[in-house]
């Protein structure tokens, strides 16, 4: 750093590699925490137990049903909670932004939404089995209410995918909120000014002008959102206990002892996790680069 | 024509005057309330009635009285705020230094910062596990530089740590490089430069509090992972308030209903406090 500030006052521009120097901290952090490890399942996952290399880890997953069962409950848990939150959280995040309520709403919202996403995990779980459970409270309100006893005269259970969604939902909206108010500050005044005087409408100047400028923000977004309830893990546990099936629980299950009896089998699970989340992730990150043209 | 006029006058009006009356905001803004709320009223509500026919605080007490609950959250603060400030002093410098220096830098680094989506908790505690388990050796040498992480309390502490800057390692990044996206850090720089200012004093005294809005949300976002945090926690076998609440869950009904509310009112009080501190930063954001 005091090389670099030299070279601020007067001596020549830093070479190449001397700015580089200036991140190295960062990529030191990044391949020590982050890349290893993930190398390490990576390696594990093509590896068998003689230590040599194999691809029969990778060919299993797709023989055992119990494991695509997991993938495909856990996939179709985070697209509904990734759509319904962020649709919701959007919503929100509009009706205190641009949407007119008065400031006070917006800043309680947003430190609602922060301590909300802080109310994730083991917390959450019992809040919703108290809410939503047996003899939660929303659960006798409907049947006080409606005369409908959810878990005699519904499918509905709390420990099951909508149950689970539900949960979700609640840490999954707070963040969309989070990420879409300033998004939605980035709209800038002169566009509605711009639209209104050319004779638009407000649903001409939502369809036409703020969604477009909008939507690759809101469904990088909604991939954020999935990748968050795809990797959750704790609530799925703790609500629960380990009884629906959904892939994190089966990959702890493998963590806490090799219950698949091959580890290059629980690797090989993990990558399989991690394969689902880099093709969401390319999606996303396409899309950003789409809303970084206008939401400068 | 004019008859024309007046009638887009009109309807003008009327847009303004709904405008003005944001019925559907109210509606959406009312049902986000019912579901941050509800939940909360069922969990306190059930938290008071310890004793049959009585409403008490008799759940918090027992919860309260317990050393281990003190302990652990104590232990998950700690861990929260060590990882919000090691975040900054990582994530500031870069994210400035590519904004100002080294644009070329940024594809590599967001995509770094993105990598946390696709190795969740889970997927990043057992690669930390698996990795950190055996001691650390220099490359193609037999000199060992340090004992397992996983064997020895620090060691564990820094582990975890670092986990959960790479976990919060998204949110952080996006929300610092978002902040320095609204300030013109460039004209920043050049002006305290021109006054004389070191790169140190730049970060700390110029481009930290213009972006400290940003810091907040990202600071929160991080605490938010940290503070109930249980995978990892529980699989580095860390005495962290996530486990232990997790497991007097197993065989207790009541004071974890009264523990997770109290910590989330403690959590919300301190939100409130920290809006508070930076009201003013939220109103510049919103003016522009």
């Amino acid at each position: 750093m005091a090389q670099t500030a030299l070279n601020q006052k007067g001596l020549p521009p830093a070479t190449d590699w001397k700015k580089w120097l200036g991140v190295s901290p960062f990529f030191l952090f990044a391949i020590l925490f982050l890349i290893l490890p993930s190398l390490r399942l990576v390696i594990g996952s093509f590896t068998n137990a003689e230590g040599q290399f194999t691809i029969a880890n990778i060919l299993q997953i797709f023989q055992e049903k119990n494991i695509l069962d997991a993938y495909w409950l856990s996939i179709r848990i985070s697209a509904a909670t990734a759509l319904g939150g962020g649709i919701f959280g959007f919503l929100l995040a509009y009706s205190v932004t641009v949407g007119g309520l008065p400031k006070p709403m917006r800043s309680a919202l947003i430190t609602f939404s922060g301590v909300a996403s802080n109310f994730a995990g083991v917390p959450l779980a019992f809040a919703f089995i108290a809410t939503l459970g047996r003899t939660g409270f929303v659960t006798a309100l409907i049947k006080t209410l409606f005369g409908v006893n959810l878990y005699q005269q519904t499918d509905f259970d709390l420990y099951s995918f909508w149950g689970l969604s539900i949960t979700y939902m609640y840490f999954q909206f707070p963040l969309m909120v989070l990420i879409m108010a300033p998004a939605l500050d980035g709209l800038k005044r002169e566009w509605r000014e711009a639209a209104e005087n050319l004779g638009a409408s407000t649903t001409q100047y939502w369809l036409r002008v703020a969604l477009p400028v909008l939507l690759p923000s809101i469904l990088g977004s909604m991939i954020l959102l999935f990748g968050n309830a795809f990797g959750a893990y704790a609530t799925a546990y703790a609500l629960t206990g380990g009884r629906l099936g959904i892939i994190t629980i089966q990959i702890g299950a493998q963590i806490r002892g090799d219950v698949l009896h091959n580890p290059g089998l629980g690797y090989a699970m993990a990558m399989g996790m991690v394969v689902i989340m880099a093709i969401s992730l390319t999606g996303y990150s396409w899309l950003q680069k789409r809303s970084e043209r206008w939401l400068r | 024509m004019a008859s024309e006029k007046i009638r887009k006058v009109v309807a003008m009006n009327l847009l303004a005057r709904i405008r003005r009356i944001p019925f559907w905001s109210w509606i959406w803004f009312i049902l986000g309330a019912l579901y941050f709320l509800l939940p909360l009223y069922a969990t306190a509500n059930f938290s008071l009635r310890m004793e049959r026919d009585v409403i008490g605080f008799k759940a918090y007490i027992r919860a309260f009285e317990d050393p281990e609950f003190l302990k652990t959250f104590m232990y998950s603060n700690m861990l929260a705020l060590m990882t919000i400030l090691a975040s900054i002093v990582l994530i500031v410098p870069t994210a400035y230094w590519i904004r100002l220096r080294l644009p070329e830098a940024r594809r590599v680094v967001e995509f770094i910062t993105l990598l946390p989506f696709v190795v969740p908790a889970i997927i990043l505690v057992f690669g930390l596990i698996r990795i950190y388990s055996s001691p650390l050796v220099i490359p193609f040498t037999n000199i060992k530089l340090l004992q397992p992480l996983t064997t020895f309390e620090v060691g564990t502490d820094i582990l975890i740590v670092a986990g959960y800057m790479v976990l919060g390692l998204p949110y952080m990044y996006r929300s610092v490089d978002t902040g320095m996206r609204t300030v013109d850090v460039r004209t920043l720089t050049e002006a305290a430069q021109s006054l004389g200012a070191g790169w140190f004093t730049i970060i700390v005294k110029v481009i930290l509090p213009n972006i400290r809005a940003a810091l907040l949300s990202g600071a929160l976002l991080t605490f938010a992972i940290v503070v109930g945090e249980v995978t990892l926690a529980s699989f580095l076998g860390v005495p962290a308030f996530g486990p232990y609440l997790f497991l007097l869950g197993q065989h207790r009904a009541y004071e974890p209903a009264a523990l997770s509310f109290a910590s989330f009112l403690l959590t919300w009080v301190a939100m409130g406090l920290i809006q508070l501190f930076t009201g003013g930063q939220g109103e510049v954001s919103g003016a522009h």
